[in-house]
């Protein structure tokens, strides 16, 4: 080894300060890549957070090194490299597009099929916009109307701001930092998402949508949702949009925590169409979710899903049933085409007295996907007269997709009365067979097949949404019958 | 405390001291030997071992190759076996063959002892064939393997009914404090052939024993095979049972186990069908109380078309006792036209009872019927008033509708001395005494 010279030390100061240049880079919108601590703290910075904020995401880094990916789901796929992902990249206002004619055709056909208007279309696909129409006025009309009722609906950063008091109470306590792989990472680095709080006994008169405020803030790669439902309110929370999102990103880990006190009720409905990959499952999105709602006494809160989109799906939306009489319920419908893969369902954890809970899943599986169903039922000993029906039903199109269902039922109180039914079947050729007799082609009679199948988780949706997921089931299915 | 893992690694030598070592089985057991080393015990990390733990188990100090041999008395064992039906009989105390108390043949077929089949030329190739092909690699089943010596060696050629059912008795007399046993089975049908199969483990003092048992089953082409395992043992003693059932075309297997008894009971049974048109049936009644435990863990693999598999799994829980039922289907992409129907209904009578039921269904073709379904649940509060109000006292009425209860697992026993032993075991459980049989 050649003598350590001063230039030696001038080269390294050098590079040193180019090390901590990113510190500088604050201004711009995207960090470096890779994830320390000190990446962290630039987020929190970012975002101007207290400091509370700020260590309890040094926390949760601190806990996330500690912890190993998890890989029990039955899906397999490259593992993300973690110090290959920049954490933060504020959503850009320049526009990617200048028209629409640049767009790529393939997913403006789609957009059609949707049925949705030119302007939404642009604003999906990142057009820019001359502008400023229809949404964002009603946007604010949406305001007034929650403010006056003393909702607040606002991003989680801004909460974090102006509402400390309740973020700090409710934040981590349904999801904490040491729950899983993901869990910690989100809350490392969560760069942006919502936060709703509605006041004791207020129903909330419309649907609470993050859908409407994609102009504000734009979805980020590490959503926080929390939804706080104080006593005797009522929320019916949206997420997602039904278009098809081309975001590149390749993991998304989100993590959603959900309280309804005392007599509250929170329905959270979510649509997830991100980029699955081509038909030759090259790229697509990871989508790591964990959720989790906390039901007090006589609470209610209902997750309806629709997933029809990400290479790798990762989620188990849950309930802790706490207080006596709280209901669970999950409906949820899965589809996988291509090859996606999906390992989705619910946790039901009954500690209270009369606690009900329901889950009704449907997956669907077509092309080369492999779909799963997870869930676990448990029952506490104290949970006197609880009562869990599942349903799983999972609907084969050709053999080269797989269809799964993984059950726990844990119940450790003899008054418990649990049932779990599950079937696997395909679609039969003499319902094909009847539908073409009647002049209906196999593809639309696939789709209406496909309709009748999911019919009752599709109810549960709020009405707009239910066309969408009706259409997008469709779009998803398309070209898988051969 | 001395540690079982360890204790068995260096028993191992002395144990192939004793037996042939230029033979073929003794480099499956060096194999298996080396399997278990590296993997040990399983724990409640691993996914199917996840409800189930075998530390209490495990921290006893068992002698591992019993020197004593204790001779029984028929008296001593009367009632242990179904003695009202002529029967082959091959019975084994403390681990070792007991030959004045077995009936066994080698007229055109075989029904012997498995050291006896190691070491004789005239079977070096069915052993060859068949023995340790479908048990499978983990750590429980390595360690059987690795000290496989004794069992019962069955082998039926073709188109053979055998008459007499076959009853395979274990009894361990508690000459030692705590002894651990591994008995390994070996049971080849050829084409076309029929037989019943009974098995039954039996302790009769107070002390540990830990039994670790392997049966490799071949259902050749139209064999009918019934096997039906009597798990009625004291609660000293526990028991891990690993069966594996390969069949082949238009086969058909049965398995009926009825788990009363023992501390830890954990059934592995893996049934793989091979060919098409395959029979498969699978059904099971616990009824378990005190501190009992009792894990079903089946998988039934479907790799070919048209064939059906049947399940059956019913559980009552008392007291601090725990259930666990652990069932896989797969279907492989090639068994198009599968039916599979899995089914397990639990009762809790205790709060301190638990059930972990984990049915799964894992399909990768799309023209199957398969279904499962799985319940915990009470007795009809109806019924019970419709039986009271008729005078029926509440214990006999409970009873009663228990009966009703498992009594669809008994519908399939072929054997009508079984099904009254069982009603007797469970009438003896639920405390009550039923004037009449199902």
């Amino acid at each position: 080894m050649s003598k350590y010279t001063e230039d030696d030390l001038k080269k390294e100061l050098e590079t040193k300060q180019y090390e901590y240049g990113f510190y500088t880079d604050i201004e711009s919108d995207t960090l470096p890549v890779g994830l320390n601590e000190e990446v962290v703290i630039a987020i929190s910075k970012k975002k101007e957070e207290p400091s509370w904020m700020t260590d309890w995401r040094l926390d949760a880094f601190k806990i996330w090194k500690q912890m190993k990916e998890p890989n029990w789901a039955n899906v397999k796929y490259k593992k993300p490299d973690f110090q290959k992902i920049s954490y933060y990249s504020a959503p850009s206002n320049k526009p990617k597009y200048n028209s629409l004619d640049e767009v790529d055709p393939e997913l403006l056909a789609t957009f059609k099929k949707l049925g949705i208007s030119v302007d939404e279309q642009k604003k999906l696909s990142g057009v820019a916009m001359d502008v400023v129409i229809d949404s964002v006025s009603v946007a604010t009309t949406f305001k007034d109307t929650l403010n006056e009722r003393g909702i607040i609906f606002c991003s989680i950063n801004e909460a974090i701001k102006t509402h400390p008091e309740l973020v700090k109470k409710y934040i981590g306590s349904i999801v904490p930092k040491t729950d899983n792989f993901y869990a910690a990472l989100n809350s490392a680095v969560f760069s942006d998402g919502s936060f709703c709080y509605i006041p004791k006994g207020v129903k909330c008169p419309m649907e609470l949508s993050t859908y409407f405020r994609i102009n504000e803030a734009g979805t980020g790669q590490f959503e926080r949702t929390l939804v706080v439902a104080d006593k005797g309110s009522f929320v019916s929370y949206l997420e997602g949009c039904s278009a098809p999102s081309r975001d590149e990103n390749q993991l998304h880990a989100a993590v959603v925590e959900l309280i309804a006190l005392d007599d509250a009720e929170i329905k959270y409905s979510t649509v997830q169409n991100w980029y699955p990959g081509d038909s030759k499952g090259n790229g697509g999105v990871y989508n790591f979710v964990t959720k989790r709602g906390l039901c007090e006494k006589n609470a209610k809160i209902s997750w309806t899903q629709v997933e029809t989109g990400s290479a790798v799906t990762w989620k188990y939306p849950s309930c802790i049933l706490k207080g006596d009489n709280a209901v669970g319920e999950f409906y949820s419908i899965a589809v996988t085409n291509n090859f996606q893969q999906a390992d989705t369902g619910t946790k039901m954890i009954h500690l209270g007295n009369n606690t009900k809970s329901t889950i009704i899943s449907k997956g669907i599986s077509a092309g080369k996907s492999q779909n799963s169903y997870r869930g676990l039922v448990h029952i506490s000993p104290r949970a006197n007269n609880a009562r869990n029906f599942s349903q799983c039903d999972s609907l084969l199109i050709g053999n080269k997709c797989g269809a799964h269902t993984f059950p726990y039922i844990e119940t450790k109180n003899k008054s418990a009365q649990v049932e779990h039914e599950a079937t696997t079947s395909k679609i039969g050729e003499d319902q094909i067979f009847y539908c073409n007799q009647r002049g209906i082609e196999t593809e639309k009679a696939i789709a209406l097949i496909i309709n009748g199948f999911s019919r009752e988780v599709l109810n549960k949706l709020p009405m707009e949404f239910a066309v969408e997921a009706q259409k997008l089931l469709e779009i998803s299915l398309e070209g898988s019958v051969g | 405390m001395i540690d079982l893992k360890e204790k068995l690694l260096s028993s191992f030598i002395a144990f192939e001291n004793q037996t042939n070592i230029d033979s073929y089985v003794h480099e499956v057991r060096s194999e298996a030997i080396k399997q278990f080393e590296s993997i040990g015990f399983p724990d409640k990390k691993l996914e199917n071992w996840k409800y189930t733990s075998l530390k209490n188990l495990l921290n006893t100090d068992y002698t591992v190759l019993p020197e004593i041999n204790n001779v029984l008395e028929f008296k001593n064992i009367k009632k242990y076996l179904i003695d009202d039906i002529d029967s082959y009989k091959v019975i084994f105390v403390d681990g070792k063959y007991c030959s004045h108390l077995s009936e066994t043949t080698h007229e055109g077929m075989d029904i012997c002892i498995l050291s006896a089949a190691l070491t004789q030329s005239k079977y070096e190739l069915i052993i060859e064939n068949y023995f340790n092909k479908i048990a499978l690699k983990d750590g429980i089943t390595s360690l059987n393997t690795a000290f496989s010596n004794e069992g019962v060696f069955i082998h039926i050629p073709k188109n053979k009914f055998v008459e007499k059912p076959i009853q395979i008795i274990h009894f361990s007399t508690g000459n030692e404090s705590s002894l651990m046993f591994q008995p390994r089975n070996m049971i080849v049908v050829d084409e076309n052939s029929q037989v019943q199969i009974i098995e039954r483990h039996q302790s009769l003092s107070k002390n540990k024993v830990f039994t670790n048992s392997v049966t490799e089953i071949y259902a050749d082409k139209k064999s009918i095979i019934d096997y039906y395992k009597i798990q009625n043992d004291n609660l000293q003693a526990s028991l891990i049972d690993n069966t594996y059932v390969n069949q082949q075309r238009n086969s058909s297997f049965s398995m009926h186990t009825f788990s009363f008894g023992n501390e830890l009971v954990r059934n592995n049974l893996n049934i793989s069908q091979n060919d098409e048109f395959i029979e498969t049936t699978i059904k099971g009644i616990t009824i378990i109380g005190d501190n009992q435990h009792v894990d079903h863990n089946t998988l039934i693999q479907h790799n070919k078309p048209n064939c059906n598999s049947h399940q059956d799994y019913k559980g009552i829980y008392d007291n601090k006792s725990t259930g666990v039922f652990n069932g896989q289907i797969v279907v492989n992409k090639q068994a198009q036209k599968t039916n599979a129907f899995q089914s397990n209904n639990n009762i809790l009578l205790s709060n301190k009872a638990t059930i972990n039921a984990k049915p799964q269904l894992e399909i990768y073709a799309d023209d199957v019927k398969c279904s499962h379904g799985c319940t915990v649940g009470q007795l009809d509060k109806n019924a019970l008033f419709y039986l009271k109000s008729r005078g029926i006292p509440e214990k006999e009425a409970t009873a009663l509708l228990m009966y009703g209860f498992a009594n669809n697992i008994l519908k399939s026993v072929k054997i009508p001395e079984i099904k009254t032993r069982i009603t007797n075991i469970i009438a003896n459980k639920l405390g009550v005494k039923i004037g009449f049989n199902l």
